[in-house]
C-alpha cells in the first residue's frame, strides 16, 4: 500500500472558553487521502469542517490547542513551526476560500497576486518569470484575455472570474493537494457549475489530491471519491461518495440526505435536520 | 482627469467666497467700528469720517463685499486723489496695527509655520504609526498597554500645558535645549533645529496620539481580513504578510485625515506658537485676535480655509492612486 498523500488522525481542536474550560471543535477526527484522491467534507455550519482545513494549512486561529496526527505524504505536520509550515502551504498544499472577493487584496492586480504566491516558493525567479507563470495560471482556470486581465484589480471581475483567480493562485505552485473551502457558496448556481468542472478538468489535468469542504451534498456528488459526514466536531460516517448516497448508515446521513430537495418530490414541504450543531456535543450524542 | 479636476476647483472657488461671505460678516458687521480703533488717542469725528472714507466703510455692505473680493485678485485702491493707496492683487487690505499689507505679513510669516508643520508631520506620522502598529501586532502585552496610555495622555494633555512644562524642564532645569530663538536653517543649523524641536514634539504629541489609535484600530481590522489569510495560505513570511497585505490597505485612511490635519497646520498653531514666541502665522494670528485687528484675522482665515479646501482636492487625487477602487467622478 502507497503512503497515504493526507492521513488525519485523531485530530482534536479545542479553544479555550471563558472561566477556564475549553470547547471541542473537532473531535478524534480521522480519515487518509491517497496520492491524487479526492474526499468531501460534509457537515453543517459549526461541524467543523472548516477547522479541520485549517488546521492541514496550520492556520489556526489563536489559542486552538491542537492534538493528533496530520501527515504530509508521511510526515508529520501538525504543530510544525510556522517557519517550516510556511514552506508547506502554498507550495505542497494550497487553498481555496469560500468568498472570492474578500479573499483576494483589493490593492493589488490579480497578476501581481499569483505572482507573489509563485515566488514566495521560488526564490530565484525574476519577475519576468513569475508573471508567466500567472498568466499561465489564469489561462488554465480559462481566464479570457489572460495577459491583459492579469494588469486588472479584483473588483473588475465577475465573482466566478474572482473564484478562477484564487485558483489560479493555488495552481500556481503546482501543490500535491487542494483544499477548497465551499468554493461555490457564494457563486451563483450556473457559476457554481462551471466552478465544479473546471476543478474536474484540473484534477484530471494534473493529478493533484483534492479535499472538498462543503455543506452541498450535491456537489460532494459529482466531485469526490470518498466522503467524510461530520457532526459536531466528529466523524459520524465515511464511505465512497456511491455508496454513500445508496445506502447511507448513520441516521444523521439519511436525514441530511433526506433534506436534498428533488424536483420529482411529491412533499411540498422541505423536510429539515434536526438539532443543529450543538457547541459541544452531548454526553451519548455521536 | 481635466473635467474632474475643473469641476472641484471651481467648488473649491465657491467654497471660499462662502468663507470670505461669512468672515467678512463677521468680522466686519459684528465687531466694534475699525475706524474708532484706527483712530487713536487724537480722535475726532471729522478723522473718523476720513478713515472711513479711505476703507471704503462709509460704502454700503454690499459694495465693501465686492470691492474685498475685487482687491483679492485684481488689487484695489484705498482712498481718492493724491493721498490713494494702491493694494496691489491679492490685496487684503492693511493690518490696522501695523499698517502693513496683510499679504506681506502671511508671506513673510508663512516659512516659519510651514517649518513648524512640517517637522512635527514627520514626528507625528513616525510614533503614531510605529506605536499604533507595535500595539496591534504586540496585542494585549505591555507593549501594546504602554503605547496606548501615552497616546491617551497625548490626547488628554492640553498642549499649553504639555508646552510649558517641557520648556521648563528642558530649558531651565535640565538646560538640554536654548531658549527658542528665531534662526534660520542656513544661519545656523543646530540652533535652528533645537529651536523648532520643542514647538515640533508638543503639536506632533497630540497628533501622534489619534494616529497611533487609528493605525493600531485599522491594522487589529485588516489582520482579520480574509485576504490576508490567503496572503498567510500562499505561504508568505510574515513580515510580507503585514507590510503588503495589512499595512497598506490599513493606511490608507490614515493618509486621509494626514492630508486635512496637515492642511489645516498651514493655517497657524495658535497656541503652540504663541508659547514658544515662534512668529509664525500662527502667534501672529493670536496677537491679531488679542488687538481685534480684523484685516489680519480675516486674511488667515481666508488663507487656512484655503489649505483645507485644497488639501481636501488634494486628497481626493492622492487617494485614488492609494487604492485601486477609487474612481474619480464628476457629481
Amino acid at each position: 500500500m502507497t503512503t497515504p498523500l493526507l492521513e488525519v488522525q485523531d485530530l482534536t481542536i479545542a479553544f479555550p472558553t471563558p472561566g477556564g474550560g475549553s470547547a471541542e471543535v473537532v473531535s478524534e477526527l480521522g480519515f487518509a487521502l491517497p496520492p491524487g484522491g479526492s474526499l468531501g467534507i460534509v457537515g453543517e455550519s459549526g461541524s467543523g469542517k472548516s477547522m479541520t482545513s485549517l488546521a492541514v494549512m496550520g492556520l489556526l486561529p489563536k489559542g486552538a490547542r491542537l492534538a493528533g496526527r496530520i501527515r504530509l505524504a508521511g510526515e508529520d505536520i501538525a504543530g510544525l513551526p510556522d517557519r517550516r509550515m510556511r514552506a508547506i502551504r502554498g507550495d505542497r498544499i494550497a487553498m481555496v476560500f469560500q468568498d472570492p472577493l474578500s479573499s483576494l487584496n483589493p490593492y493589488y492586480a490579480v497578476g501581481f497576486q499569483i505572482e507573489e504566491a509563485y515566488r514566495a516558493h521560488r526564490p530565484r525567479a525574476t519577475r519576468r518569470e513569475a508573471r508567466r507563470v500567472a498568466v499561465e495560471a489564469m489561462e488554465r482556470v480559462h481566464i479570457p484575455d489572460a495577459a491583459r486581465r492579469a494588469g486588472h484589480y479584483p473588483h473588475q471581475f465577475s465573482g466566478g472570474m474572482r473564484q478562477r483567480v484564487m485558483i489560479a493562485i493555488a495552481l500556481s505552485t503546482e501543490p500535491d493537494l487542494l483544499i477548497a473551502d465551499e468554493p461555490t457558496t457564494a457563486l451563483d448556481v450556473t457559476v457554481q457549475a462551471q466552478i465544479l468542472a473546471l476543478l474536474r478538468e484540473i484534477r484530471r489535468d494534473t493529478g493533484t489530491g483534492l479535499v472538498l469542504i462543503t455543506h452541498d451534498l450535491a456537489v460532494v456528488s459529482e466531485m469526490v471519491d470518498d466522503v467524510v459526514v461530520m457532526r459536531a466536531g466528529r466523524c459520524v460516517e465515511h464511505a465512497p461518495v456511491a455508496r454513500l448516497f445508496s445506502d447511507p448508515q448513520h441516521a444523521y446521513t439519511r436525514a441530511l440526505l433526506d433534506a436534498v430537495p428533488r424536483l420529482d418530490d411529491e412533499v411540498g414541504e422541505l423536510r429539515t435536520v434536526r438539532a443543529a450543531a450543538p457547541d459541544t456535543p452531548r454526553e451519548g450524542e455521536r | 482627469m481635466a473635467r474632474y479636476l475643473l469641476a472641484r476647483l471651481s467648488g473649491v472657488v465657491l467654497i471660499l467666497v462662502l468663507v470670505c461671505l461669512f468672515t467678512f460678516t463677521v468680522f466686519f458687521v459684528l465687531s466694534p467700528d475699525p475706524a474708532v480703533q484706527i483712530c487713536g488717542k487724537n480722535c475726532n469725528p471729522e478723522l473718523i469720517e476720513r478713515i472711513r472714507g479711505n476703507l471704503g466703510l462709509d460704502e454700503p455692505l454690499f459694495t465693501q463685499f465686492t470691492t474685498f473680493l475685487g482687491g483679492l485678485f485684481a488689487g484695489r485702491a484705498y482712498g481718492t486723489g493724491e493721498g490713494a493707496v494702491e493694494c496691489a492683487a491679492p490685496c487684503l487690505g492693511y493690518s490696522f496695527q501695523s499698517s502693513q499689507p496683510v499679504w506681506e505679513m502671511i508671506t513673510e510669516r508663512l516659512p516659519v509655520t510651514v517649518t513648524v508643520a512640517v517637522g512635527a508631520a514627520v514626528l507625528w506620522l513616525l510614533a503614531g504609526v510605529v506605536g499604533g502598529l507595535v500595539g496591534a501586532l504586540r496585542q494585549g502585552t505591555w507593549w501594546d498597554r504602554g503605547a496606548m496610555v501615552i497616546a491617551l495622555s497625548g490626547l488628554s494633555i492640553p498642549n499649553y500645558v504639555f508646552a510649558l512644562v517641557l520648556q521648563y524642564v528642558l530649558v531651565v532645569e535640565l538646560e538640554w535645549l536654548p531658549f527658542p530663538q528665531a534662526v534660520t536653517l542656513a544661519d545656523d543649523p543646530a540652533l535652528w533645529f533645537q529651536s523648532y524641536l520643542m514647538p515640533w514634539i508638543v503639536l506632533a504629541f497630540a497628533y501622534a496620539s489619534v494616529y497611533a489609535r487609528l493605525t493600531r484600530a485599522n491594522v487589529i481590522d485588516t489582520l482579520e481580513e480574509n485576504f490576508v489569510r490567503t496572503a498567510r495560505a500562499k505561504g508568505l513570511p510574515r513580515g510580507q504578510v503585514i507590510r503588503r497585505h495589512a499595512l497598506r490597505p490599513a493606511l490608507t485612511p490614515v493618509a486621509t485625515i494626514f492630508g486635512m490635519d496637515f492642511a489645516g497646520l498651514l493655517g497657524g498653531a495658535l497656541i503652540t506658537e504663541k508659547v514658544f514666541g515662534i512668529n509664525g502665522v500662527g502667534k501672529m494670528t493670536a496677537d491679531a485676535i488679542g488687538r481685534n485687528d480684523q484685516p489680519v484675522i480675516m486674511g488667515v482665515t481666508l488663507l487656512a480655509a484655503a489649505f483645507v479646501v485644497v488639501g481636501n482636492v488634494v486628497v481626493d487625487l492622492v487617494y485614488t492612486a492609494l487604492d485601486p477602487r477609487v474612481r474619480l467622478t464628476v457629481a
